[in-house]
């Protein structure tokens, strides 16, 4: 591996990133937080499409990403409507007090 | 001698990697404040990269929708929810090791196939607004109309659930 940043470095970046969002999500207990895992492991894969993008000369990968953008802007004001309503129902957003599903 | 662009992108992707390691796992502060704080860094970080990437019109979208619209959103939320009382409760300590040992697992995996594939041609593709609006309103015309259908369903789904009472 060269020290020239190429496809591999970003690759690289892009994969510490996800396990990064995957950590937030597995080990934090607050709703919000887990959202923000969620988020940073969608900008991962956002970073290997642009690099992909870049290294192979082809714009389809950037227009993934626009869309990919787009999507996350939805989904997170959808999620982000359900907590409050959660909120609202049972005064927590944490998620171990959420285990009306338990058996 | 390494050029500009080179440090640059150590740089940047070592700050998205601190960044981002500081939303997740803060040691010192596990405000969720704190934590949108350093996801819009980390977002920022990555926009960098976009743009080392010839990604430029994305770097853009990137701190506009993201840092800009997404954080503001989440934020509020936080604020809303008044989450004062969350910081008290201890650290699960078991799902804390035991995601740490599956997501360096994971990580060591990816590096190690990431580094064993064979270097890509090196192309030079800038994705400024000219050709990506070009191909985004030819090739992309229905799925980008049927994207704005889904942003006018999410925003009427939002509006139903935040009304007090469901009927």
């Amino acid at each position: 591996m060269s020290l020239t940043p190429g496809l591999h470095h970003f690759l690289v970046v892009s994969a510490l990133l996800f396990s990064l969002g995957l950590l937030g999500v597995l080990a934090r207990r607050n709703l919000l937080v887990i959202y923000m895992g969620l988020e940073l492991m969608l900008n991962a894969a956002n970073l290997a499409l642009v690099a992909f993008s870049r290294f192979n000369a082809n714009l389809n990968g950037q227009v993934m990403v626009f869309f990919i953008i787009t999507v996350a802007a939805a989904e997170v004001a959808v999620g982000l409507a359900l907590i409050v309503a959660l909120y609202r129902k049972r005064q927590s957003a944490h998620v171990e007090d959420l285990t009306s599903l338990k058996l | 001698m390494p050029a500009l662009t080179d440090l640059l992108f150590y740089g940047f992707a070592g700050l998205a990697l601190l960044f981002g390691f500081l939303c997740v796992a803060n040691p010192l502060s596990r405000n969720p404040v704190t934590s949108a704080m350093f996801l819009v860094l980390t977002i920022c970080s990555l926009a960098g990269l976009f743009v080392l990437l010839n990604a430029f019109f994305l770097a853009a979208v990137q701190v506009l929708v993201y840092a800009g619209a997404v954080m503001v959103l989440f934020l509020f939320v936080i604020m809303l929810l008044d989450l004062k009382e969350e910081e008290r409760r201890k650290l699960n300590k078991v799902a804390l090791g035991a995601g740490t040992v599956a997501v360096a697992v994971i990580a060591g995996i990816l590096i190690r196939a990431v580094t064993s594939a064979k270097p890509a041609a090196d192309k030079l593709v800038e994705g400024t607004t000219k050709p990506l609006g070009r191909i985004l309103f030819t090739e992309y015309l229905l799925p980008f109309e049927i994207l704005s259908l889904l942003l006018l369903v999410a925003m009427v789904g939002v509006i139903l659930l935040s009304k007090k009472e469901l009927k």
